[in-house]
């Protein structure tokens, strides 16, 4: 087949030894995506280094040190999700995805409220978490069950059951509200669908369908969001309020040109003047410190993750393990795109970080946990 | 596996998912392709913009107020310093919550109502943007060290250190130094932007105002690195300010203190010249008022109780008063009368306390008048009218005269005329003829309009300095000197526009001139002859006399007297009392300072205004004589 044999042509693990590739693959690592992986970690530690104020000489940034740790757990969070035989995520997958819908419950109804949203919970004896990171997975896990036995292309009925599976939990994110995340797992559960082979036609007729019901969604958002939506399409009239956020994060990547004001010379972010520079706009960070050639590159090392996902996907055995691994890079995708998009001032601000390279949150935990289930499905036993 | 009850074909599902990964790869390439397109046009295309705006961010040029020139008096005195003052600022641009801001300062310093009041009126005025506006003024030390240890978590609040302007002789010199004020709304619109850019406080009133483009300096400029919360983290270049021009002032502080002293609590005015420059050597305006307080910001309801006073202790009396000079307006009378061949120094008339023009029959009368027509002056001759200050003598003179000769011959005294003084907005005062009295009044000019005229009653109008003047022409025995404030100056002031000097006054010979003097002697030291035969002021003045002074009293009508009745001063509001002048110079033979003293509503002018020119004088020429 044509498309297969594009997919063989990506990349290989040319840098490491046979050798080494051959050990990593024992213990069900992915030699390129593990590398690939590994080198946009460092690249973003190297960049919230810069953007936490450290510098060589200087005390280390106690955001360094912190993230360091949670990268740690991340890695180890990666490879034991990539100790699991795919099979175990299937037979778990139901009880997995009705768990966290019951957490989302939970959480609704005892959550801690940070910032006037309910999205973590606090139980005692354990570190806070938010329920709403596990059903990244969960949801991506319990739709690929439910088409695993079932004839693909998916008919009418299925395409209803999905949808179900996926605006449940969704709903409740919403409802918290957080709708970053809100719409990361409907955009993983929708990408899930597109590639259990849905009828293009169906596609059609949904966007369609959208599109007529979009302005009815205006009347839906809360005032906070239609704001962000205005300030999307005119940032200045409002600068220094809800514009002034995407006005200097554009300033900040604009400003670093072709080559960067170099590492350490950002004045947007150093000044203060780019907020939340070390998490959801860091991407600004880079622009202006980095420039132009800096996006680049990390563009170029998001695009390898992603071609590399889903050629495992592809070459993978049974459904289950194709829909699982190609959806959790998809929903990687939908993370770099919203992320970049709206720092960049070409989607409304929606809380998405940049993956492996903002501070803070669980996402890196819960993402790396993804690509452990990927290098699962492409190194065990096929069944 | 359980069963289906559809076939699943692998094979075929697998080739499908291969299709739609390769697609949806492709779809994904290309969204990501198009941030790539989309950093290519910030980052390359629009490069120049967003770098300037990221400079713009960064770099804030702010403007460094020059400190403003100090004025001195002749004896190198301060009359207007400098000091540095600490206010609490709020940048309304860099605060969310305003009011829970104030809330918290008021936790850490006093913010009463009427700081709150003066900052919510400053916030709305037009200003430039991020500047900053006070909440309060004059932080003391304890309030200061307070607010710094609380800084960091108070975004947009500021200390501004600045030199604010201070007036160490306080009320005294307030009408004689004028003062400055803050910047209005409606000066940044008039104001050079550039040049202003920093100032706070521009000169309003007087000598401040006059020499205000001499005073104010030119302005520097610092261009410094500040974050988003507008806190300075570099400074990068500076062009420092250059201090305004320091000034100095004929005044002198000595005559200025004794001049105020001597006025006491008497509402009214003193303007001492030095007749060889035409220097202002004391100006006192009484009430004053603290000029400090116009610059630190006054309260509403203190400045109410200044603008509101009967006493009117923010009207410069000594350049805005107009009076009738009443009969300070005699000498020139007398000397017009004398260079227009209408009489001579033997001509006699006899004075019986009254006069009546042909077929009138109005009473004109003397200050000596009795109700039963008694009194009057006897036989008077010009120098008998002047030191006896004879109404009638100069009724029967002007009956004689043109009044428009009359008028020409007063502007040579500068009656009716600017002094040029450099103080702006003075008073002209009014010298009436038929011209203005045809344009104000629709009337033609009566023969009684002149017999008012000749004792400086009816519609003629003088202010202190005027008068002042008038002393000083008649003591430099016609050479005419302006009047001027300005003693001396570092540089050359862009002001100082040194006017064509004045022609002396035409007509009188200097015999005439020295009769004069000699009469005006008389009025001081003219005494121990008998009733009705000493000068006017001998009594009150001429006693014990170390040098000789040549005055004129004056002594003014506020309300009209009916025909037929005495003034009655117990019957009358103190604020219908008569007017006392009083003009004098001294040395008579050599004069060095000339002087003209009102006192409202103060009585007799010899013997209220007279001897407190003496007690000036004296302050001002004793030292003299004694160093001789």
């Amino acid at each position: 087949m044509s498309n297969q044999d594009f997919l063989r042509q990506l990349p290989r693990s040319a840098g490491l030894q046979t050798t080494t590739s051959a050990r990593l693959v024992r213990i069900h690592l992915d030699p390129l995506l593990l590398l690939t992986l590994m080198a946009i970690i460092g690249f973003g530690l190297v960049v919230l280094y810069s953007a936490s104020g450290g510098r060589p000489g200087r005390e280390i940034p106690a955001i360094f040190t912190s993230q360091t740790v949670r990268m740690g757990l991340a890695l180890i969070a990666m490879l034991v999700a990539a100790q699991l035989h795919p099979r175990f995520y299937q037979r778990w997958a139901p009880i997995i995805y009705l768990g966290g819908v019951g957490l989302l419950v939970l959480v609704l109804l005892v959550g801690v409220n940070v910032k006037g949203s309910y999205r973590w919970l606090d139980v005692p004896g354990l570190p806070r978490f938010q329920p709403s990171e596990l059903m990244k997975l969960a949801v991506p896990m319990m739709l690929a069950w439910y088409f695993a036995d079932r004839a693909l292309p998916p008919r009418f009925k299925d395409l209803c059951v999905a949808l179900a599976i996926i605006a449940f939990p969704t709903g409740l994110i919403v409802l918290q509200p957080d709708l970053g995340t809100g719409i990361l797992i409907a955009a993983a559960g929708l990408s899930l669908i597109v590639l259990a082979g849905i009828y293009w036609r169906w596609i059609g007729y949904s966007v369609v369908v959208m599109a007529a019901a979009a302005p009815a969604l205006w009347f839906v958002l809360q005032d906070y969001q239609r704001q962000r939506i205005v300030t999307l399409f005119d940032p200045e009239s409002d600068p220094l309020g809800a514009g002034w956020n995407i006005i200097q994060s554009k300033t900040a990547i604009g400003s670093g040109g072709l080559y960067g004001k170099g590492l350490f010379e950002g004045t947007q972010s150093h000044l203060e003047f780019l907020p939340e520079a070390q998490t959801d706009f860091i991407i600004a960070v880079i622009g202006e410190e980095l420039g132009f050639v800096g996006i680049l590159t990390l563009l170029s090392l998001y695009l390898i993750v992603i071609a590399r996902g889903l050629y495992i996907a592809a070459r993978a055995q049974h459904t289950f393990q194709r829909l699982l691994a190609g959806t959790l890079t998809l929903t990687f995708f939908v993370y770099v795109f919203v992320n970049i998009a709206m720092v960049s001032g070409l989607l409304p601000v929606v809380g998405v970080p940049l993956p492996l390279v903002s501070y803070g949150g669980t996402s890196a935990i819960t993402l790396m946990a993804s690509f452990g289930i990927i290098m699962a499905v492409h190194t065990h036993q096929a069944w | 596996m359980s069963p289906s009850l559809f076939i699943k074909d692998s094979l075929s599902e697998r080739r499908s998912f291969g299709t739609r990964a390769l697609t949806l790869f492709v779809i994904a390439a290309g969204l990501l392709l198009g941030l790539v397109g989309r950093m290519v046009q910030l980052q390359v295309l629009e490069y120049d913009t967003y770098h300037t705006r990221s400079e713009e961010n960064r770099i804030q040029v702010q403007p460094l107020a020059p400190p403003r020139g100090l004025i001195y008096d002749r004896n190198g005195v301060l009359l207007a310093e400098n000091r540095p003052v600490s206010s609490l600022a709020l940048v309304r641009e860099r605060i969310e919550d305003l009011d829970a801001l104030i809330a918290e300062l008021a936790t850490l310093v006093r913010i009463d109502d009427e700081d709150l009041e003066g900052f919510r009126e400053r916030l709305k005025r037009r200003r430039r943007p991020y500047e900053s506006v006070a909440l309060k003024l004059n932080l003391d030390e304890e309030e200061i060290a307070r607010l710094s240890v609380n800084r960091h978590r108070l975004p947009g609040v500021e200390i501004n250190t600045q030199l604010i302007r201070h007036y160490p002789q306080g009320a005294m010199l307030a009408h004689a130094v004028g003062s400055v004020r803050r910047v209005t709304e409606e000066d940044l619109r008039r104001l050079d932007p550039i040049r202003y850019s920093a100032t706070k406080f521009i000169g309003k009133i007087g000598i401040e105002r006059f020499y205000e483009q001499s005073l104010h300096g030119e302005v520097g400029y610092q261009r410094v690195e500040t974050d988003a919360h507008g806190r300075i983290r570099q400074e990068l270049d500076k062009k420092p300010p250059v201090a305004g021009q320091n000034i100095t002032l004929h005044l002198d502080i000595r005559l200025q203190i004794a001049a105020y002293a001597a006025l006491g609590q008497r509402r009214g005015a003193i303007v001492a010249l030095d007749t060889r420059s035409g220097g202002v050597l004391a100006m006192v305006s009484n009430p004053g008022y603290d000029p400090n307080l116009f610059v630190t910001g006054i309260s509403s309801k203190q400045y109410r109780a200044l603008a509101s006073s009967r006493a009117t202790p923010l009207f410069n009396r000594a350049i805005n008063g107009q009076y009738a000079p009443g009969s300070t307006f005699k000498p020139i009378v007398g000397l017009a009368g004398i260079s227009l061949g209408l009489t001579d120094w033997e001509e006699q008339i006899e004075d019986r306390g009254w006069f009546r023009l042909p077929n009138q029959d109005r009473i004109y009368r003397d200050w000596s008048w009795k109700k039963n027509n008694s009194g009057g002056q006897g036989m008077v001759d010009l120098n008998r009218a002047i030191y006896r200050s004879s109404n009638v003598y100069f009724y029967n003179l002007v009956t004689r005269m043109d009044i428009d000769e009359l008028a020409e011959f007063a502007a040579q005294f500068g009656i009716g005329q600017h002094t040029g003084v450099d103080i702006p907005d003075t008073s002209t005062g009014l010298m009436p003829d038929r011209l203005w009295k045809q344009g104000a009044k629709g009337e033609v000019w009566y023969p009684g309009d002149t017999v008012n005229l000749a004792i400086g009653q009816g519609d003629l109008l003088v202010t202190p300095l005027q008068l002042a003047n008038v002393a000083s022409v008649i003591a430099n025995r016609g050479i005419r000197r302006r009047p001027r404030m300005l003693l001396s100056s570092d540089r050359p002031l862009v002001e100082f526009d040194p006017l064509q000097p004045l022609p002396p006054v035409a007509g009188p010979s200097p015999d005439d001139w020295e009769l004069m003097v000699d009469a005006m002697e008389d009025v001081v030291h003219r005494g121990n002859k008998g009733y009705g035969q000493n000068g006017v002021a001998w009594a009150y003045i001429g006693q014990n006399i170390a040098y000789r002074m040549a005055g004129k009293s004056g002594t003014t009508q506020v309300v009209e007297i009916k025909q037929g009745e005495e003034y009655d001063e117990e019957a009358l509001d103190e604020y219908s009392r008569k007017h006392a002048w009083f003009i004098a110079f001294a040395p008579a033979d050599d004069p060095v300072i000339a002087l003209a003293v009102l006192v409202e509503n103060g009585g007799g002018g010899s013997s209220v205004a007279g001897p407190i020119a003496r007690e000036v004088i004296d302050h001002f020429l004793l030292p003299q004589l004694a160093a001789r």
